[in-house]
């Protein structure tokens, strides 16, 4: 599914997190607290994208991309109405003081944010592979004709996967404004972040993402010493282009 | 092929007459940013509109085209014709580039790597100081103006045989059996394949051609602001309305982008100076996901429609 | 004995680790009514699918016409003269019934070298032959199912190949329709095309094949002429079940 407005979802987390924490919300708990509610804006979306998109005709996946490419555009553009271009911040009891690992400090919010992602990746595989829906969403990817045969109704699974998807933008949201400074443009950014450790990872691998994630975290890191700040925005597309080259199926895809 | 080369020439003849009645040069200034559009939007359909293969980073072949021409300018003074057929070259060559490498597989994949090599190119020429990088370059205009007295007048002009060129490249695309392959590729690839139609090689021509008129289009752009930096060149806004104008004025024949670039590049003129910037942007983007969901034809579509229903 | 037109040698196809076709040999002669058999999942599609190119073999060799395959996209394949009708109809959706042969006969027939006018006129007679004449100028994707099955046939007759493959071009047609297009590959073999015909009717297979080769889970289980197949036990039990 060509959701290229996912980076959008995600900034919008950010920002939502943003709002909440100007109440005096903890940006973590804002970021679970908001995520049934994208939950269920992601099943709103998913329902008005297939009425209107999944029906016969030869550009229907044309327009499923541009609609989403539009979705994304409304959203950045209209955090810019609201907010401005200048980057926003949030505070928290865990940002700005650090853990001393021995002869290493690392920032306390980085630990948390770390921690939190790697439970919410955790969450997911198992959702994925013991929870009938979870594994139903497995199957919608690989065969819809025969999950339909077995009385499952593909629509309610795609539907249901994409709330979930959605929702998770809320908590990664949460993160990355945890993390750092956020502002609107940030998601042209992570369009490429995203699309290169999914491509890079290969379709259907939750451990290939994790995997993928670090190589293209350590990447930036090493660019970002060694050439400055102004070549790393390249380096997630970079690796994605040169995947899509030399092997596109991905380090651990079928 | 003979009614359409008379009405371009008639046409041309009337924008070369255009600076004895009309003075202001702001309306000259205005118009070659539709005219710019009316090749944009036009080079886009060819992959998009036609085979059915979405390019977002108009903006990347479009500042290709301008800093080829930059670089070219500022080495060895090259006169703007040769500085726009070097752009056409240097951008249809990354089209094919991009073609080569992402057209075997499925359309997204074509899609996300032109979002990838929009941002990487933005990030290179941010950094390659000879243009410029991030604080831009002034540009001097060359010192004569042929023809027009007037440079700016002479930029529409340029542009004006640019579109026309465009046009008259994608309607010749559209109606010949090119074009029917093309559709065919569109509708419904692997039967394409087995019908005989060799996909790939369309496919990277259609993509070559695309990018080449992207770059001509991006080639005077230096001249025009008398400057050139990253940012607008890049910009977003041509990949969005490269995309929407298309689809607002009708993916399925030549006429429908020109009608799409001027509606959208009028209005975005006008409500850039009237209301801000940012909302011209968000009206674009409301627009065409409103079209997208309701009137997919654009208005071509709803034109035809209209016909069908009131000759009932 | 006619020479051999289509040499299939040896053929396997995995799909990770599911093993498609496991060492399928098979010899279509010229001007031949060849008819491939077997139940759903057996391999009858992925073996068209890696004849016609739409697939690549991963092991064995196919030969058409002392030409090895192999590597050969499947634009070049049509062009050398096998064409294929999809089991699912693939018209192309925005174009008229007449529009979709002109494609093929574009594309591999006259290679653009002809006014559209005359490409259209070639293109009208082959629905005549078919029956679909009537509607010409109808878009495609209004056609119903049985009409898009006569649609499916007649592109791939547009592309003048020496070698149809029809696949269950007969699913779900009345006894009628079925004779129809019986009669139209009777009528095709009889110009000197070699036709492989893949069905599950089995009495039209039985009356329209000079031989037959059923394949289960990949494997060939009996080749020979209908009369053989029908009486083999293989045969029944791959069908009925043990």
């Amino acid at each position: 599914m060509p959701q290229v407005a996912h980076p959008a979802f995600l900034v919008m987390g950010a920002y939502a997190t943003y709002v909440l924490a100007g109440f005096g919300v903890d940006p973590l708990l804002a970021g679970l607290l908001l995520m049934p509610v994208f939950f269920v804006f992601g099943l709103g979306v998913y329902q008005f994208y297939y009425s209107t998109f999944e029906g016969r005709g030869s550009d229907q996946g044309l327009r499923g991309i541009a609609f989403f490419f539009g979705v994304a555009f409304i959203v950045q553009v209209g955090l810019i109405l609201v907010f401005g271009v200048d980057q926003q911040l949030v505070d928290a009891s865990y940002i700005g003081s650090s853990v001393e690992f021995g002869e290493m400090r690392v920032p306390e919010r980085m630990l948390v944010a770390f921690g939190v992602a790697l439970a919410l990746t955790a969450a997911l595989s198992l959702y994925l592979s013991r929870t009938f829906t979870g594994r139903a969403i497995k199957a919608v990817a690989q065969d819809e004709g025969a999950l339909r045969l077995m009385g499952a109704n593909p629509v309610r699974i795609k539907r249901w996967a994409f709330g979930i998807a959605t929702a998770t933008c809320a908590l990664a949201g949460a993160l990355l404004i945890i993390v750092g400074p956020v502002d609107p443009n940030l998601d042209r950014l992570y369009i490429g972040r995203t699309f290169c450790v999914v491509v890079l990872a290969g379709l259907g691998s939750m451990s290939g993402t994790l995997v993928a994630g670090l190589i293209l975290g350590v990447t930036e890191s090493i660019v970002l010493s060694t050439a400055g700040t102004s070549w790393a925005p390249a380096v997630a597309f970079g690796i994605l282009l040169v995947v899509l080259g030399v092997r596109p199926a991905g380090l651990f895809g079928r | 092929m003979l009614r359409f080369t008379v009405g371009a020439l008639a046409v041309l003849g009337l924008i070369a007459a255009l600076p004895l009645a009309v003075h202001n040069e702001y309306w000259f200034f205005a118009g070659y940013v539709v005219l710019q559009y009316i090749v944009l939007a036009t080079a886009w359909n060819i992959l998009g509109g036609y085979a059915g293969y979405v390019n977002f980073g108009t903006g990347a072949f479009f500042a290709v085209g301008a800093y080829t021409a930059v670089a070219l300018y500022k080495a060895f003074a090259l006169p703007l014709g040769l500085q726009i057929l070097a752009g056409a070259a240097a951008s249809g060559l990354l089209g094919f580039g991009v073609g080569m490498l992402t057209l075997r597989l499925r359309g997204i994949f074509f899609s996300i790597a032109t979002i990838a090599v929009a941002i990487v190119l933005e990030t290179v020429v941010l950094n390659w100081q000879y243009v410029g990088g991030a604080k831009g370059l002034p540009i001097l205009r060359p010192a004569e103006t042929p023809f027009f007295g007037n440079y700016t007048v002479w930029l529409f002009f340029v542009m004006a045989l640019i579109a026309l060129v465009a046009v008259g490249s994608a309607r010749y695309v559209e109606t010949s059996w090119i074009g029917r392959g093309l559709r065919a590729i569109r509708d419904n690839e692997g039967a394409a394949e087995c019908s005989g139609v060799p996909t790939l090689k369309l496919k990277l021509g259609a993509a070559t051609l695309s990018g080449a008129l992207m770059g001509a289009a991006g080639a005077p752009y230096a001249q025009y602001l008398s400057f050139i930096e990253p940012t607008s060149s890049f910009s977003l806004n041509h990949a969005v309305n490269a995309l929407a104008m298309p689809i607002i004025g009708g993916m399925g024949h030549w006429i429908g982008p020109v009608i799409g670039a001027v509606l959208l590049g009028t209005l975005q003129q006008v409500v850039t100076v009237t209301v801000s910037s940012e909302v011209n942007v968000l009206v674009v983007g409301v627009m065409l996901v409103v079209f997208v969901v309701a009137a997919p034809e654009g208005i071509l579509g709803l034109v035809k429609r209209w016909k069908k229903a009131s000759s009932k | 004995m006619e020479k051999s037109l289509l040499e299939i040698k040896s053929v396997s196809k995995q799909f990770g680790g599911f093993a498609a076709l496991s060492g399928v040999s098979i010899d279509v002669a010229g001007g031949e009514r060849f008819g491939l058999i077997g139940p759903n999942g057996s391999g009858k599609t992925t073996l068209i699918n890696c004849i016609s190119g739409v697939l690549d073999n991963d092991g064995g060799s196919i030969v058409f016409d002392g030409e090895e395959l192999s590597g050969l996209p499947a634009y070049q394949r049509t062009r050398r003269g096998i064409a294929r009708s999809f089991q699912i109809p693939r018209p192309f959706a925005s174009m008229s019934v007449l529009e979709n042969l002109v494609v093929p006969l574009e594309y591999v027939v006259h290679r653009g070298s002809l006014h559209l006018a005359d490409t259209e006129a070639e293109a009208m007679e082959i629905l005549r032959g078919i029956g679909l004449a009537d509607k010409a100028r109808t878009q495609s994707n209004q056609l119903s199912q049985v009409e898009l099955r006569k649609l499916e046939l007649a592109r791939a007759m547009a592309a003048r190949p020496r070698l149809l493959i029809s696949d269950e071009a007969m699913a779900g047609l009345s006894a009628n329709e079925v004779s129809e297009v019986l009669e139209i590959l009777f009528k095709l073999n009889a110009s000197g095309i070699t036709i492989i015909m893949i069905e599950h009717i089995m009495q039209a297979v039985m009356k329209f094949s000079q031989r037959i080769v059923c394949l289960d889970a990949g494997r060939i289980i009996c080749e020979g002429a209908p009369g053989t197949i029908v009486a083999n036990t293989d045969v029944q039990k791959a069908y009925l079940g043990a």
